[in-house]
């Protein structure tokens, strides 16, 4: 099994772990609720070493990443960076990631663990003129350091502009050397900064953060919080919620395609799929009490015209008990005359039938908008696989 | 681990409690409830409802996964904890007490040999956990 270079952290932490993907993980460390409220409220650590790390440079570059993924990588600016997607010829989705453009031509590309070599192999085979794809992940480790109070913890401890940095920006850690970088990304919905480093820089800086955050209520996070977290913040898990048999039409994922590009691999499935029509949708849905909708669980609703009885509209994907909204959600598929908000659909649970509702994602808006409970907000672009 | 000795217990981390009426009240374990953390849903069987010692009789879900809680005794269902079914986190914060799940009116007294005494039980956890 693979261990992070945090792994001593997490067995003196106590943490429960678990195999995801081949690598010894953290699931959580005191429990999945307390991690999921700390998030929310003050401050989570989590490592994510496992994601892919890797490294696109060389003139063609910018042209290789255009070939492949499904946006307009020119669009992103030095010291930016974007959500995308990989697709195949039948514009399935081999793989959903972050772009982050950290020079002219160079590009760091994060990708999630499970699919880490099928998108190394992917990237070289569709590789254009002189581009050089480098798997970086060994001796190297990502931290995610999420919640309301993380810039103000991590401006305390890194010579980095941690506040000025905007969403989906990303800078340089001075003090750590050329190898060291920050963003402002994260797959929680909560504000947040992903960071990406050599194994001995992550393993001071996770002592550092939790010393410094404790106080104000920081806490390790496993895996288990980190998928209530998505969740809630209606965020697709690859393998999960889609997988290479998923156009991103169909996972709800429309924002992210440049369909302007003149080629991009997958397109001309997509144009096909846009004139033919989709024959599912990907939503999300709240029970006001009861039990979690899970993963293969039918999605059922009374037939469209009055008829007497339900019918199976669809699947769920993905769900959860959320702490923050006290009750359970529910992502998945159905037909798209039912993926209107305000739909009614039942989830059998033990075949019985519970009541839901298709609700606008994401169901937690970010802690500002939370607040202030405004208008539905947009999709959050803040994905992180 | 919380293994309390007026208890009866099962292999598979129910406890038993018997009561001066004859009815027997049943719960999870300390270390069932351990292992599932995050307690967020229970569901409890009807009231009256005939139940078979072995047979999953209720569900505990947490935010992972959902477990069923099999019968202990045979018998019918005489009432079950509505408070538990309003709070589910009763079953992680007390759960020999307030966190019970429902009582059985046992049918046949011949079945609780096949119970587990408290050291009994003890001893399975120490054995899973080492």
């Amino acid at each position: 099994m693979n261990k992070t270079a945090l792994h001593d952290r997490h067995r003196a932490l106590g943490a429960k772990m678990t195999d995801f993907h081949g690598w010894e993980m953290p699931l959580y460390y005191t429990s999945i609720l307390e991690e999921h409220k700390a998030v929310r409220q003050a401050l989570g650590v989590f490592d994510i070493s496992h994601m892919g790390q890797l490294l696109v440079t060389g003139r063609d570059a910018l042209p290789t990443l255009n070939a492949v993924m499904v946006s307009d990588i020119s669009e992103v600016g030095e010291g930016r960076a974007c959500y995308t997607l990989m697709l195949n010829e039948r514009g399935g989705i081999i793989d959903d990631l972050i772009i982050y453009r950290l020079g002219t031509v160079e590009y760091l590309v994060i990708v999630n663990c499970g699919n880490r070599s099928t998108d190394v192999t992917w990237l070289q085979e569709h590789r254009v003129g002189h581009t050089t794809i480098t798997d970086i992940s060994q001796g190297r480790s990502i931290l995610a350091v999420q919640g309301p109070l993380a810039a103000r913890v991590l401006e305390q401890i890194l010579d980095a502009k941690v506040a000025g940095l905007g969403r989906f920006e990303i800078a340089p850690i001075r003090t750590m050397g050329p190898e060291a970088c920050i963003a402002r990304t994260g797959y929680t919905g909560s504000d947040g900064f992903e960071l990406f480093l050599p194994d001995h820089h992550a393993r001071r800086l996770w002592d550092v953060i939790l010393s410094v955050g404790r106080s104000l209520g920081a806490q390790p996070v496993g895996l288990g919080a980190r998928d209530t977290l998505r969740v809630e913040a209606g965020l697709r898990l690859y393998g999960t919620d889609m997988d290479d048999r998923t156009t991103p039409f169909e996972a709800g994922l429309d924002w992210t395609v440049a369909i302007n590009k003149p080629s991009f691999f997958g397109k001309d499935a997509l144009v096909r799929q846009r004139q033919e029509g989709l024959s599912r949708k990907f939503i999300g849905f709240e029970l006001s009490q009861g039990p979690v909708p899970r993963a293969g669980m039918e999605l059922m609703a009374d037939h469209a015209d009055g008829g007497a009885g339900a019918r199976r509209v669809g699947t769920v994907t993905s769900g959860t008990f959320s702490p923050i909204l006290n009750r359970p959600l529910g992502m998945g598929y159905v037909e798209p005359s039912f993926a209107k908000p305000g739909t009614e659909v039942m989830v059998t649970v033990r075949s019985r039938q519970y009541k839901g509702t298709v609700v606008r994602l994401p169901f937690w808006k970010g802690e500002a908008k939370q607040a202030t409970l405004a208008s539905p907000g947009i999709p959050s672009k803040q994905v992180g696989g | 681990m919380d293994v309390p000795s007026d208890l009866l217990y099962t292999k598979t981390h129910e406890w038993l409690r018997r009561e001066a009426s004859g009815e027997v009240v049943v719960g999870i374990t300390a270390h069932a409830q351990e292992e599932l953390r995050d307690v967020v849903f229970v569901e409890l069987p009807t009231v009256g409802k005939a139940i078979k010692q072995g047979d999953p009789a209720a569900v505990v879900e947490s935010v992972k996964a959902a477990f069923d809680i099999y019968a202990p005794v045979s018998g019918t269902v005489p009432r079950v904890n509505e408070a538990v079914a309003k709070s589910p986190q009763l079953v992680n914060q007390d759960c020999y007490g307030q966190g019970w799940l429902f009582a059985i009116a046992p049918s046949s007294s011949e079945e609780f040999s096949r119970l587990l005494s408290p050291e009994e039980y003890a001893r399975q956890i120490q054995a899973s956990t080492h």
